[in-house]
C-alpha cells in the first residue's frame, strides 16, 4: 500500500482496506498493555488543525498521535490566526514552515483536504478529519473494522461481503454516510440508505443497494446486520429539510418498537454525539446491541494504523 | 492608408481580396491597391462582438483594466465589447458609464461598450438612470445586473416596461436566489458525491420561463445571459416560436466543459452559472447551431490568484473567456462538421451587434463597411499556457489544446493583431 495521503475512502482498495484493519488491529493490542506506546512516529510532528469543534475526533487522533509517540501540536480555528481571517494557503504554509510532518485537518468547505493535498503549500502528508458535507475517511475505517470485530471469525484478513448495512438519517449533509457508502462497498457489504426525500440525494442512492423513505418498510424487507444511525442536527430543520422534531423522530427514529422488530443480533451503530431520544432512543443506544463504544475504542486504533501506514510509506517501507 | 488583405477566404467559402483604405472596407474583389498581405488559408470575418465581459474597472483593477481587458479581447478576435455593470462603483449612473467608455477610447483597441446596471447598486429594488445612461454620451442600450438575478419580479416588469421608452434591453442573469443558497456547482450525482451545495437547473429555467412571460406581456426585449442548462434551451424555444423578443447567450464554457471537472476542486472550474452536465453541453451545442440559442457571450470574468488558490467554497466564482471563444466555437461550429462560418460570423458578430444597436460592428464584409475585420486561421492548433493578456491567470483551458487562431484583428482599419501578436498601440 502507497498511502501518501487520507482524503477518501475512495483511496483504499479492497486489500489496503483489509491490511489497514489488520494494521487497527495490532494497534488494539497496544491498547491493552501496560506501556501504551509505539516509536514509529518518533521524531515527527503531527498538527491537528481543527477549523470546526469536535470533541471525540480531535481527542480520539491526539491519542493515536501520542502512542506512536508523535509531537502533536493542536490548533483550533478559534483563538489562532485563522479568526482573523488568514487564508488557508497562509495557515498551511505557516505550518509547513514550522517543519510539519503531518497535518490532520478539519475543515468546513468539503474538498479542503483534497486542495491541501494537491497544493503546493505543503509537502507533508494530509489526514482528512471530515471536510464539509464531504467525507470523513477515519471515521468509516473505524466503523469497517468495528463491523469485522462482530461478524468475521477470524481478526486479519477478512473483508465484510455479504454484511447488509442499513444507513439511516441526514444522508445529504453526512461525510460519515458518504465516506461509509465508498469503503462498505469495496469492501463488499451491501448498503441500503433510509431517510426523508428531502436529505437523500439520488446522486448517493446509486452508489448502494437502494434506498427507502420509509424505515419501516424497511426494516420488513432489509434483514440487516448492521443499523447506522446519523445525528440530525437542528440547523437542516430551520433550513425546512422536515418540519419538526417530533415528525422525525417518530418516522425516522430508531425507536425501541423498530429496534424490536429488527435481527436480534442486528448491531447499532452511530458516530456521535448522538442526539438520544431524537434520531436514536436510550435504551437501544446502551443495550448489549449498541456497538457505539467500541466505534470510540476502535476509533484510536484505526487512526494510528492510518498514521503508521503514511510515515512507512513516506519511507518507502511499502 | 491602403493596403490590401490577399487571397482571404470569405465565410461563404470563396476567395477573394480586401482592400482597406483609411478605416474602411474600399473593395471586396480582385483588386489589389497598396501594401499586400497574403492571407491564404485565412478565413476573414466580422469583427467579433462581447455581449458580456467583466473589465472590472473601476475598482477592480488588479483583477483586469479597460486595457488589460482590451488586449485579451483584441488577441482573441474582437472589436467590440460590452463591460459588464458589476465594478465599484457600480455602472448604476451616466457618470461611471461615460468613464468606462472614456477608458475604452484611451485604449483604442476594441470598442467599449458600457452595460448599465438595472437596478442602484444592483440592489434589486430601485431601478437605476436607464435613461439617463443611454442618453448619456455612452450611449446605453443593454442594463443588466449581471452576477445577480433581478428575482423580484414588479421590479423585472418594471424594469422590462421602461427600457421601451428607449428601445432598451435587460440582459438578466437568470438565478432564483432561494434556490441556490450557498451553492457551490451544478445539483446532480457529482454534487451530491463530492458534499457540495447543489444548484438546481430549475434555479435558472423557473427565472426564464417568468421573464419570458413578463416580456411577452410587456412586448419588451428580454436578453438571458449565459444559458446553461437543456430545460433553459426548451423555455427559450417555446417562447421564441410565441413571438417573444427573446435572445439568449451562452458561454463557451458551457459549451465545452461538464462539472466532472469539479472532482479535482480546483477553484478555476469554479463559475456562475456552474459547468454542468454532458447532457447539457450537448443541448446547448444544438441550440446555438439551430438558432435557439442567438450568440456567445464569454463571461470572461478575471479574479486574482488568492480568490482561487484556496478551498472551493472559498473561491470566487468566474473564468477568464476572450481569447480562447473563437476556437470553441470553432470546435463547436465548424470541426464538428455541423455548420458554417457564416454562423460562425453570427453568433461571434453579426447578432451581438444588432442586439446592442452597434451600427459599426457586425457589418457584412462589403465595399463600404467599417474595417473591423478578424482574420483566421482554422488549420492552427495551439496548446493553451496561461491567461494571456489579461491580468488574471483563472484560465480553465491550461493544458488544453483547442483549434485556431486569431491571425489579424482588424479595429477601424487599423491592426491590433498581428500574425498572433498584439500590436500596441503608438499614442
Amino acid at each position: 500500500m502507497n498511502l501518501r495521503h487520507f482524503i477518501s475512502a475512495s483511496d483504499l482498495s479492497r486489500e489496503d482496506a483489509i491490511a489497514l484493519m489488520d494494521t487497527t488491529h495490532e494497534m488494539s493490542q497496544v491498547g491493552e498493555r501496560d506501556v501504551k506506546k509505539l516509536p514509529s512516529l518518533r521524531g515527527r510532528t503531527v498538527v491537528n488543525l481543527f477549523y470546526e469543534d469536535s470533541t471525540r475526533t480531535r481527542v480520539s487522533f491526539e491519542v493515536a498521535e501520542k502512542r506512536l509517540s508523535a509531537d502533536v501540536i493542536n490548533v483550533s480555528a478559534k483563538g489562532s490566526s485563522v479568526s482573523k481571517g488568514e487564508s488557508l494557503k497562509d495557515t498551511i504554509q505557516t505550518l509547513a514552515a514550522i517543519s510539519a510532518d503531518i497535518i490532520v485537518m478539519r475543515h468546513g468547505a468539503s474538498g479542503a483536504a483534497h486542495k491541501l493535498a494537491t497544493s503546493d503549500w505543503f509537502q507533508g502528508s494530509v489526514v482528512n478529519a471530515g471536510d464539509g458535507t464531504h467525507e470523513h475517511p477515519t471515521q468509516a475505517l473505524l466503523d469497517a473494522y468495528t463491523l469485522r470485530t462482530k461478524f468475521s471469525e477470524t481478526p486479519l484478513g477478512a473483508d465484510l461481503a455479504g454484511l447488509k448495512i442499513a444507513i439511516v438519517g441526514d444522508i445529504a449533509h453526512s461525510r460519515v454516510a458518504r465516506s461509509n457508502i465508498l469503503l462498505l462497498k469495496t469492501l463488499g457489504a451491501k448498503v441500503t440508505l433510509i431517510g426523508p426525500p428531502t436529505l437523500l440525494p439520488s446522486g448517493l442512492v446509486v452508489l448502494t443497494e437502494g434506498a427507502f423513505y420509509d424505515f419501516d418498510e424497511a426494516i420488513e424487507t432489509g434483514d440487516f446486520d448492521a443499523v447506522m444511525m446519523l445525528r440530525v442536527q437542528s440547523e437542516r430543520m430551520q433550513a425546512a429539510f422536515f418540519p419538526s422534531e417530533a415528525e422525525y423522530s417518530k418516522l425516522w427514529g430508531l425507536s425501541r418498537d423498530r429496534f424490536a422488530r429488527l435481527s436480534k443480533e442486528v448491531v447499532v451503530m452511530h458516530p456521535g454525539p448522538m442526539n438520544r431520544g431524537l434520531e436514536i432512543d436510550s435504551y437501544v443506544a446502551d443495550s448489549s446491541n449498541s456497538a457505539i463504544l467500541d466505534q470510540v475504542r476502535n476509533g484510536v486504533s484505526a487512526r494510528m494504523a492510518v498514521l503508521f501506514h503514511l510515515t512507512q510509506s513516506e519511507r518507502g517501507l511499502e | 492608408m491602403i493596403f490590401t488583405l490577399r487571397n482571404v477566404t470569405l465565410p461563404t467559402g470563396e476567395t477573394s481580396n480586401v482592400v482597406i483604405n483609411g478605416e474602411k472596407i474600399d473593395s471586396v474583389g480582385p483588386e489589389v491597391l497598396g501594401e499586400t498581405i497574403d492571407c491564404t488559408g485565412l478565413i476573414v470575418l466580422p469583427g467579433f462582438v462581447d455581449l458580456h465581459t467583466h473589465l472590472r474597472q473601476p475598482g477592480f483593477e488588479q483583477s483586469e483594466t479597460v486595457l488589460s481587458g482590451s488586449k485579451a479581447a483584441a488577441m482573441g478576435g474582437y472589436t467590440a465589447v460590452h463591460a459588464m455593470a458589476n465594478t465599484i462603483p457600480v455602472a448604476d449612473n451616466a457618470g461611471v458609464v461615460e468613464q468606462i467608455q472614456s477608458l475604452g477610447v484611451e485604449a483604442g483597441l476594441v470598442e467599449v461598450q458600457p452595460i448599465g446596471a438595472v437596478t442602484l447598486g444592483l440592489n434589486g429594488e430601485v431601478l437605476s438612470q436607464m435613461g439617463s445612461m443611454n442618453q448619456s454620451k455612452a450611449k446605453v442600450t443593454i442594463f443588466s445586473d449581471d452576477g445577480k438575478c433581478v428575482s423580484d419580479a414588479l421590479v423585472m416588469r418594471r424594469a422590462l416596461t421602461y427600457v421601451k421608452a428607449f428601445d432598451g434591453v435587460i440582459a438578466q442573469h437568470a438565478q432564483e436566489p432561494q434556490l441556490t443558497k450557498n451553492a457551490q456547482m451544478n445539483e446532480g450525482s457529482v454534487s451530491a458525491e463530492l458534499g457540495l451545495a447543489g444548484w438546481p437547473a430549475v434555479a435558472e429555467e423557473s427565472i426564464i420561463a417568468r421573464d419570458i412571460m413578463l416580456a411577452e406581456v410587456t412586448g419588451s426585449r428580454l436578453h438571458v445571459c449565459h444559458v446553461s442548462t437543456r430545460g433553459s434551451v426548451e423555455q427559450i424555444r417555446l417562447g421564441k416560436q410565441r413571438g417573444v423578443k427573446v435572445t439568449a447567450e451562452v458561454t463557451p464554457h458551457h459549451l465545452l466543459l461538464t462539472d466532472d471537472l469539479v472532482r479535482s476542486y480546483d477553484p478555476v472550474f469554479k463559475v456562475n452559472p456552474p459547468l454542468r452536465t454532458k447532457d447539457d453541453v450537448e443541448a446547448l451545442r444544438s441550440a446555438l447551431i439551430d438558432g435557439t440559442i442567438d450568440i456567445i457571450g464569454t463571461d470572461h470574468a478575471p479574479h486574482p490568484e488568492e480568490s482561487k488558490d484556496c478551498e472551493w467554497s472559498a473561491a470566487a466564482f468566474g473564468m477568464l473567456g476572450l481569447e480562447t471563444a473563437a476556437s470553441i466555437a470553432q470546435l463547436v461550429l465548424i470541426d464538428s462538421g455541423k455548420s458554417s462560418w457564416s454562423r460562425f460570423a453570427e453568433v461571434m458578430s453579426i447578432t451581438p451587434a444588432k442586439i446592442s444597436g452597434l451600427n459599426h460592428q457586425g457589418q457584412e464584409i462589403l465595399a463600404g463597411s467599417i474595417a473591423n475585420l478578424v482574420l483566421i486561421n482554422p488549420e492552427v492548433k495551439r496548446l493553451i499556457l496561461d491567461g494571456g493578456q489579461s491580468k488574471s491567470n483563472n484560465q480553465p483551458y491550461t493544458g488544453m489544446t483547442l483549434p485556431g487562431t486569431v491571425a489579424h484583428t482588424l479595429f477601424r482599419g487599423v491592426f491590433t493583431v498581428r500574425n498572433s501578436e498584439l500590436v500596441e498601440r503608438v499614442q
